[in-house]
């Protein structure tokens, strides 16, 4: 028995932020969906309406064509629909059973009847294939054991519908064919599949139909089988994606600005020697957990190293914190915009000058010359929001602008930037990058951490691929495509996998 | 101004603007819940005695709230970036203890009283200091809970003060206390000392807080520490420094109060800590830290004292209750705070 969903004019407010616009779009009953679109375009959260999560601020979601209204994830769960995160969560210190049914326990009288529930539990997890002892802690399985439990998890509770996000972000090839395999049985079972994914490789393998958001908005749907991938990305960004990224100037072939010599990050990163030159754009690519992010954190001086140099500027460096970094003219962007990058609840005058405090001291600090640094910043950077809101108060892309002028503040020679665009529209993701480009051609050199390949290949003058906390290749704008750099980050011969 | 980048309609009387520097005003009642409770409290205090509201007994009541509220001051910043300081109280105590200690000791060898009182003061700052600043060395390279090693040393310091004064009380030689007496008791254009050394303390933390970089540091670490650290904040350097400034305001406080009795005993600045830090609560700082102010604290502080003042004198709530009273007070604010985002 499957289920059929309609979205009718759904809106989503965070605050002042809105994240979707009115979205309405059916999910057919037994079909495979793919869900395209850009980081904050507004899939995630529509899913998370769909599953329970949140409530939309206006609109309609119709189950079978009933209005429906969830007040939490376990009244859409009564209707059959389950998300599984990005994150699993499942918790680690409880048996598989024993995540299987929290919430839901089986019990005799007062007493928890552990005996049925492993059983239930054994029985659910061999149909999607997990081989283990269901009395393993969960802290004891990989990634994609995990990603099973909830699955059957799922099966347990009679899931009609499944939302899968991004559910390869940290499978090898193998478990991803077990996975596609899986998806393929649910479906012949009649269940609902929404699947949410970067890779348009794995879309075109195992959907049946494409729906295409951006902006919070529907844009397109059609036949997986009658949409190339080329026609699906243009779609994502919403123009041709030669228009999206600024020209490529080739940088000054010369001395480095910064060169790192064999750096290990215990635990994270192992031997990792790269050259940035000025006028650079150098990428960072990777799955999750290659350690990109905590190689440069490591660089930083926020997490040990063991081993290995950097020099800029030809000075050699041993940075102890981010502050020295910042002497020594490096600056880092974290991923994290809301943990690491902004002080959200304070002011966008606060936020920007942090860093450089010290330059509107006379000892005392000078509101007004903050005020001039943030109404140059207002305008060379494009940020717009009330100057006198907090950080909160922006858009995620006027808070990504705010967050780079503020790490550009220090003026650094070199400029870190971890996913630049996580979370930005699209408007703001191509001022961003027209930005970098122009960060690059005043000479500084600057790198580009990111997921998105598409992004990687329209913006970066060379790409190094890390797999498995090492560099596994480095690849020239040349040769740089989408095929190339997943090849080298998962792994795999370049030959086999590709597919023309 | 703005912009040739912007590409999509710019509301202009927002981000066209310039900006004025001071954050967008309605009414909150965190700024003013304080002002209109002290406010409130001063009107009961006229209509139930008619001595309250008189020069003498402000002044009194305003004396008496110079120890906590200077105490308050250096908390306020302690709180704001994120940390907490239980042992102010016990910190007083052994301060007091110790300067009386070594100012009857000195009274033999040097002549005049005056000099054997100010090297006291000295060695009552630099003691409050160095407490502090042990204290945040502890939390910062030792990476202790702030309230682990407060609450530990909140034991030592009163059982140092109790082994020192033998159970008893350590009291200072007539003589000193006759130089020293002034510093509590004697007044300026009628004002007391101690209030004007609570006004000089006040005003030297609202500048320090939001006119200096530190301030904004203290203020960004408390927000979010993982922020501040990446945006090159030395955040344990600032840290530390925000209990060694919280031990020198006690002792600043521990200074204008050993005059007032010319003793230190066991029961000496008994819950200050909570004093201090409900003044502070109720000036509407955020116990998460991130935000405060310096005048909500020294509104905080002053009414708490007016509320202990209307207890004695009044027989509506018996005077031993007043502690009751201030812990009633510091959850109720706390409530109202509970739902900020």
């Amino acid at each position: 028995m499957s289920l059929h969903v309609a979205f009718d004019g759904i809106t989503k407010e965070f605050g002042p932020v809105r994240v979707l616009h009115g979205v309405s779009f059916d999910l057919h009953p037994g079909r495979v969906h793919g869900l395209l679109g850009e980081n904050g375009a507004g899939k995630s959260t529509l899913m998370k309406i769909l599953a329970g999560y949140h409530a939309p601020t206006s609109g309609t979601l119709r189950i079978d064509g009933e209005a429906v209204t969830f007040r939490n994830s376990r009244d859409a769960e009564q209707r059959g629909i389950v998300l599984i995160h990005q994150e699993l969560s499942l918790a680690d210190d409880l048996t598989v059973a024993q995540n299987m049914f929290l919430g839901h326990e089986i019990k005799r009288g007062w007493l928890l009847d552990d005996r049925a529930m492993r059983d239930r539990a054994a029985n659910a997890l061999r149909q999607v294939g997990f081989e283990r002892d269901p009395d393993t802690k969960v802290r004891e399985l990989i990634v994609a054991e995990k990603q099973l439990v909830e699955i059957a998890k799922a099966q347990l509770r009679n899931a009609r519908l499944l939302i899968m996000d991004e559910p390869t972000a940290s499978l090898t090839p193998s478990e991803c064919d077990r996975l596609f395999g899986l998806i393929d049985r649910l479906r012949q079972a009649g269940v609902t599949i929404v699947y949410i994914s970067h890779k348009l490789d794995e879309v075109e393998r195992i959907t049946d139909e494409v729906i295409v958001m951006r902006d919070g908005r529907f844009v397109a749907r059609a036949p997986t089988a009658e949409t190339p991938r080329q026609r699906m990305a243009t779609l994502m960004v919403g123009r041709e994606l030669t228009d999206m990224f600024p020209a490529k100037h080739s940088p000054a072939i010369g001395k480095p600005l910064m060169a790192v010599r064999g750096l290990t990050v215990p635990g994270w990163a192992e031997d990792v020697s790269f050259d940035l030159h000025p006028g650079e754009i150098l990428g960072f690519a990777g799955l999750v957990g290659a350690g990109r992010t905590e190689l440069f954190e490591g660089i930083l001086g926020l997490r040990p190293r063991s081993g290995g140099t950097v020099e800029i500027e030809g000075r050699p460096v041993r940075l102890r914190n981010p502050r020295e970094a910042m002497r020594n003219g490096l600056t880092y962007l974290s991923e994290d915009r809301k943990g690491k990058g902004l002080h959200v609840t304070m002011g966008l005058r606060d936020n920007l000058t942090l860093m450089t405090l010290r330059h509107h001291a006379q000892p005392l600090l000078s509101p007004a010359s903050e005020d001039r640094a943030l109404e140059h910043a207002v305008a060379n950077f494009g940020i717009r929001g009330n100057p006198q809101g907090t950080a909160s108060s922006l858009s995620g892309g006027n808070q990504q602008k705010l967050a780079i002028a503020k790490f550009l503040e220090p003026d650094p020679r070199v400029f870190v930037l971890d996913e630049p665009t996580r979370g930005v529209d699209v408007g703001a993701k191509r001022d961003i990058y027209f930005l970098i480009a122009r960060l690059a051609a005043e000479g500084r050199g600057v790198i580009v951490i990111s997921s998105e390949l598409i992004e990687l290949i329209g913006l970066c003058h060379r790409v190094i691929v890390m797999r498995g906390r090492r560099v596994a290749a480095t690849v020239p704008a040349d040769r740089l495509s989408e095929e190339e750099l997943i090849a080298h980050a998962i792994g795999t011969d370049i030959g086999t996998h590709t597919r023309h | 101004m703005p912009s040739g980048q912007t590409s999509a309609p710019t509301p202009v009387t927002e981000a066209g603007t310039v900006p004025t520097g001071k954050p967008a005003r309605r009414f909150d009642p965190h700024r003013f819940g304080p002002v209109v409770g002290l406010v409130l409290l001063l009107i009961v205090g006229t209509a139930l005695n008619p001595d309250f509201a008189t020069w003498d007994n402000m002044m009194n009541v305003l004396t008496r709230t110079a120890f906590i509220g200077i105490i308050s001051i250096g908390m306020c910043f302690v709180i704001i970036s994120g940390g907490i300081d239980l042992s102010v109280g016990s910190m007083a105590a052994l301060i007091a203890g110790g300067m009386i200690l070594l100012m009857n000791a000195l009274a033999g060898s040097v002549g005049s009283p005056v000099v054997v009182v100010a090297l006291g003061m000295l060695f009552a700052l630099l003691l409050g200091g160095g407490f502090g600043l042990a204290h945040g060395y502890l939390i910062t390279r030792g990476r202790i809970e702030p309230f682990i090693v407060t609450l530990g040393t909140l034991g030592i310091f009163r059982a140092v003060l109790t082994w020192l004064a033998d159970g008893g009380a350590i009291t200072l030689d007539n003589d000193l206390s006759d130089a020293y007496g002034p510093v509590y008791y004697g007044s300026l254009l009628g004002i007391p000392v101690p209030v004007w050394v609570f006004l000089v303390v006040s005003i030297a933390g609202a500048v320090l807080l939001n006119r200096t970089a530190f301030g904004r540091y203290v203020q960004a670490i408390g927000s979010n520490e993982q922020v501040a650290r990446f945006a090159a904040v030395d955040v344990d350097r600032v840290k530390l420094l925000t209990y060694g400034l919280l031990g020198v305001c006690v002792g600043i406080a521990t200074v204008l109060y050993v005059p007032r009795l010319g003793s230190a005993s066991p029961t000496t600045g008994l819950l200050w800590e909570l004093e201090a830090i409900a003044a502070v609560i109720v000036g509407g700082t955020s116990f998460k830290g991130g935000e405060g102010r310096i005048a909500g604290t020294v509104i905080g502080a002053v009414l708490l004292s007016v509320i202990s003042n209307i207890l004695n004198l009044t027989s509506i709530i018996s005077v031993y209750l007043n502690a009751a009273v201030q812990g009633c007070v510091i959850i109720a604010v706390a409530f109202l705070q509970r739902r900020r985002p």
